[in-house]
């Protein structure tokens, strides 16, 4: 068996993994990466960008459905289309097509870098040495540091495997036609994002959640848009409802719900989104006996485990399961490697979710700031006051903005609105630096744009509100 | 001209690392076949690691307190001959470990089935005069520098979660770099923006001012210097805390008269130092320990509290608590009820000198049945010393004082000398413990008591 020996080795080559490996690199650290799919982890194959584009196509082709001259709904803007179609084919190829430009793209960085990439399963040995397979042929690579970033994989339910009319988040991103119908089972923002999208194209959808709400982690008034625009949709919403179990020649999803008496949906597809799980199998973490918390690997504030010289960084270490996150341990990993002086010291992690309308949420809810035993004021402004909002059409949703009373300093930044995704990054500046709402209300915000909305927040989080 | 590469051979069962605690030979030296290279240690022992071959150290693969994973290239040597490397690779990152199963070191088995040899022998202090210095660069090692940010998570905190509480300390993400990589405690700059929110011409000010302390007057030296337990001073450390927390102790303070025994003890020396060796007070306690344990057995003994068992010694094996620049160790002087007072004396100078060189054999490290702990002239009023676990007692010496003596009829000048004993009380009781202890006074007090022979 042939022996690579290199300073560092990056298992998993996801968001988390291949920032690691290349800042390692750029810092003069020997890199090894280990993929066993193709670069770009869950994110960028079957994740985040696979399912924005076909959100994008969905909207598109709902816009133009839209125009269609109908008896109750003639297009404000006087525009008219007729009968749009839609080739399913053309669209996954198209969304296929970016993803393989930036499979590309990463490969292309990892390359520059100077990070070799090896295609293969990887496997511990030691908390040193790793074996890679890949067909019969077997690599053992010693090293000096390992970053676990394996990532993580949907959760199934016993009763609904994943196959055949049963679809998981990858498999609904690779439909060849629209279904009929579709029930998605699990009401959370991957379930979310996809059955909306779905509804654009044309398919009637039914959500089935198991709890009493719908997106549990956000609050009712972020929710509320989004409620309402499925209903537009016509989507059925249907909380508080459990998934049993699907027969096939019927096509029927079997539930049993606390509020109303059917017992089954006709779905011709059922998309299964009830959560992901860390990927802590297949690699050998028996052989290194990791401390583990609610099934994830524990990691200190250098996201180094409890073995010396062995990390984990992303979704194999739990909540919040976000690209961007695992980017940013990646990043701080390498730095530590390096010897450089870096710890987690983050002061937010800004989550958006893609769903219509987006919402957007950065540091503390009003909920969150309660639980922590702040003071705290809340300020919301509607995009109803909003002129960009209207010229958009889209004047539903609000920026909100939570303060800490004494000082005005920004504990939390939540918005909900069309577009809104585009304004995390103001969020999360203002809360990493940490900005008081004077400061935002001070900063000249561009006219008309959605994100004066955070201006006026401040504004009224400081009793000066402008257009309110 | 060959290179000959020495990894690390398995050093016992599920071992995946060990730590390089010395190296003894350096870049440059030859060294010869069998040739001690350096020690590594794990979980469970420490391990020589002998050379192999006759060649010239070319490479040190590894610097003290490294982790070494098993398998992995510890040294490279210049041989003559082929070497079991080719020249061409040895800087490459390739080469096959397992190709040359020979080359790699094979430690003796033997010194793997016990605890570590080395390992360290809890007392209270430790005891020797020749202490020489503290810090010892083959058991510490000093890592970066740094001050923790009060934003620090605590080790092994869940993940980071989404949304973080607000810092208490208000800055940008630069300047708390900034602040990390200049081991600045940020909740100690006072910042000069709203709401004392710390910009980098506040970490200026301050930074400034640590440079020129007597400008400003003394500043708090808010500098931690975070030291590595590695090594040897690990296995004290876990030795420590198995007695302090397995054994609860009992601790006996005596005073007593050794005015006597410094009579005799110098006569002795003014007539035999010269041909017999010298003596000091350490084989007389050696004797009149034997003598108490004649009567007590019970004191004489390792007890396994696993198996609810005390193993009563007939012999006397004395340890010896040590003081060594890597810390402490315990050798053992076996059979001193057969010894005369200068065999024993003998062979406690014998065994440090052997522990402070590093000579010292582990057969000479293990199974004594009652230790004896002295701090000479350092050796304080009273100690309460820690048990040599799985033995059941413990004498501290303590420092010899003259001290005002009572004698009576007015108070007199006395050559005074305190025992401290520790006892396990699960084993032994207090009434046990004291007639122990005060079977030991009577014997130092009137030491021709010593040399009855029965």
């Amino acid at each position: 068996m042939e022996t690579i020996r290199t300073q560092l080795l990056v298992i998993g080559s996801g968001p988390g993994g291949y920032v690691c490996a290349i800042r390692a690199a750029q810092l003069g650290i020997s890199t090894v990466i280990v993929e066993s799919e193709k670069v770009g982890g869950t994110c960028l194959n079957i994740g985040c960008i696979p399912s924005k584009a076909l959100i994008h196509a969905a909207d598109e082709f709902h816009k133009l459905v839209s125009m269609c001259k109908s008896d109750e709904n003639e297009s404000a803007l006087g525009i008219s289309a007729a009968s749009p179609s839609l080739d399913l084919i053309k669209t996954i190829h198209w969304k296929d097509s970016i993803v393989s430009r930036l499979n590309n793209g990463v490969n292309g960085l990892l390359k520059k870098a100077n990070v070799q990439i090896f295609q293969g399963v990887a496997r511990f040995r030691d908390g040193k040495t790793v074996i890679v397979s890949k067909d019969s042929e077997e690599t053992q690579i010693h090293c000096e540091n390992i970053v676990i970033a394996t990532g993580s994989e949907p959760v199934d339910i016993p009763t609904l495997p994943f196959g055949d009319r049963i679809l998981s988040s990858t498999t609904a991103l690779s439909l060849t036609e629209i279904p009929n119908s579709m029930a998605v089972v699990g009401g959370g923002y991957i379930g979310l994002e996809l059955g909306a999208s779905f509804a654009k194209f044309g398919s009637k959808v039914t959500i089935v959640e198991f709890s009493p709400k719908i997106l549990p982690q956000y609050d009712e008034q972020l929710t509320r848009p989004v409620h309402e625009q499925l209903k537009k949709l016509g989507v059925r919403v249907m909380t508080e409802t459990k998934a049993l179990s699907y027969s096939q020649p019927e096509k029927a999803l079997r539930i049993d719900s606390a509020n109303c008496e059917d017992t089954s949906i006709i779905a011709e597809k059922v998309l299964v989104t009830v959560g992901r799980r860390a990927r802590l199998q297949g690699w050998g973490l028996e052989e290194l006996s990791l401390t583990t918390e609610h099934g994830y690997i524990a990691i200190d504030q250098h996201c180094q485990t409890s073995m010396r010289g062995v990390y984990a960084i992303g979704d194999v270490t739990g909540e919040p399961m976000l690209a961007h996150r695992a980017m940013a341990q990646g990043e701080l990993v390498a730095r530590v490697i390096s010897g450089q002086s870096a710890s987690w010291d983050k002061q937010c992690i800004p989550a958006v979710c893609f769903t219509d309308p987006e919402i957007v949420s950065a540091g503390l809810s009003p909920a969150e700031a309660e639980a922590l035993g702040e003071v705290y004021s809340v300020s919301s402004f509607p995009f109803k006051a909003n002129g960009r909002a209207m010229s958009l059409q889209r004047e539903d949703g609000f920026v909100r903005v939570i303060t800490q009373k004494e000082t005005n300093i920004i504990l939390g930044i939540q918005a909900v609105g069309a577009g809104v995704s585009e304004l995390s990054a103001a969020f999360s500046i203002a809360i990493e630096m940490g900005a008081r709402a004077e400061d935002i209300a001070a900063t000249i915000h561009a006219h008309p744009t959605l994100s004066e909305g955070l201006q006026e927040a401040c504004m009224g989080a400081i009793g000066h509100g402008l257009h309110l | 001209m060959g290179l000959h590469v020495i990894n690390l051979s398995d050093v016992g069962e599920g071992v995946a690392e060990a730590e390089l605690v010395e190296w003894h030979v350096s870049v440059g030296d030859t060294v010869g076949e069998d040739q001690l290279l350096g020690v590594v240690m794990t979980d469970k022992a420490a391990v020589d690691v002998p050379s192999s071959v006759l060649g010239k150290v070319v490479k040190l693969c590894a610097d003290v307190g490294d982790v070494v994973a098993v398998g992995s290239e510890l040294i490279q040597l210049e041989v003559s001959g082929e070497g079991n490397t080719p020249i061409s690779k040895s800087s490459g990152n390739q080469f096959e470990p397992d190709a040359q199963p020979n080359t790699d070191i094979n430690p003796d088995s033997s010194s793997l089935s016990k605890e570590s040899p080395t390992t360290a022998t809890p007392t209270s202090e430790s005891d020797s005069p020749t202490k020489k210095e503290h810090n010892n660069r083959n058991t510490r090692t000093t890592t970066k520098t740094t001050t923790k940010s009060t934003t620090e998570q605590p080790a092994f905190a869940q993940s980071p979660p989404a949304n973080t509480s607000p810092a208490k300390v208000l800055a940008a993400p630069s300047v708390r770099q900034r602040a990390r990589d200049l081991g600045v405690e940020l909740s100690t700059v006072t910042g000069s923006g709203p709401i004392g929110r710390i910009v980098h011409a506040d970490l200026d000010r301050y930074t400034e001012r640590r440079a020129q302390p007597g400008t400003s007057g003394r500043q708090p030296n808010t500098n931690i210097d975070v030291v590595k337990i590695i090594g040897m001073r690990r296995k004290i450390a876990e030795k420590m805390a198995l007695s302090h927390s397995r054994i609860p102790h009992i601790t006996i303070v005596e005073e007593v008269d050794i005015h006597y025994l410094e009579e005799l003890r110098e006569e002795l020396n003014d007539k035999h130092a010269d041909t017999r060796g010298k003596l000091t007070i350490l084989p007389f306690v050696m004797k009149s320990i034997v003598e108490a344990a004649r009567e007590q057995p019970e004191l004489n003994a390792r007890f396994d509290d696993e198996a609810g068992t005390v193993a009563q010694y007939g012999g006397v094996h004395i340890g010896i608590a040590t003081q060594t620049e890597n810390g402490l160790v315990v050798p053992v002087v076996r059979h001193t009820e057969v010894n005369s007072l200068w065999k024993n004396a003998n062979e406690v100078r014998r065994l440090s000198a052997a522990c402070r060189d590093g000579k010292i054999e582990r057969e000479e490290l293990i199974d004594s049945t009652i230790t004896i702990t002295s701090l000479g002239s350092l050796g304080a009023v009273a100690t309460t010393p820690i048990i040599n676990h799985p033995e059941v007692a413990i004498v501290g010496i303590n420092k010899i004082m003259i001290r005002p003596f009572w004698d009576g009829q007015q108070f007199v000048p006395r050559k005074m000398m305190n025992l401290s004993c520790s006892f396990d009380h699960r084993i032994v009781d207090g009434w046990d413990a004291a007639v122990f202890v005060q079977k030991l006074k009577s014997l130092l007090e009137k030491p021709a008591m010593l040399f009855l022979e029965d």
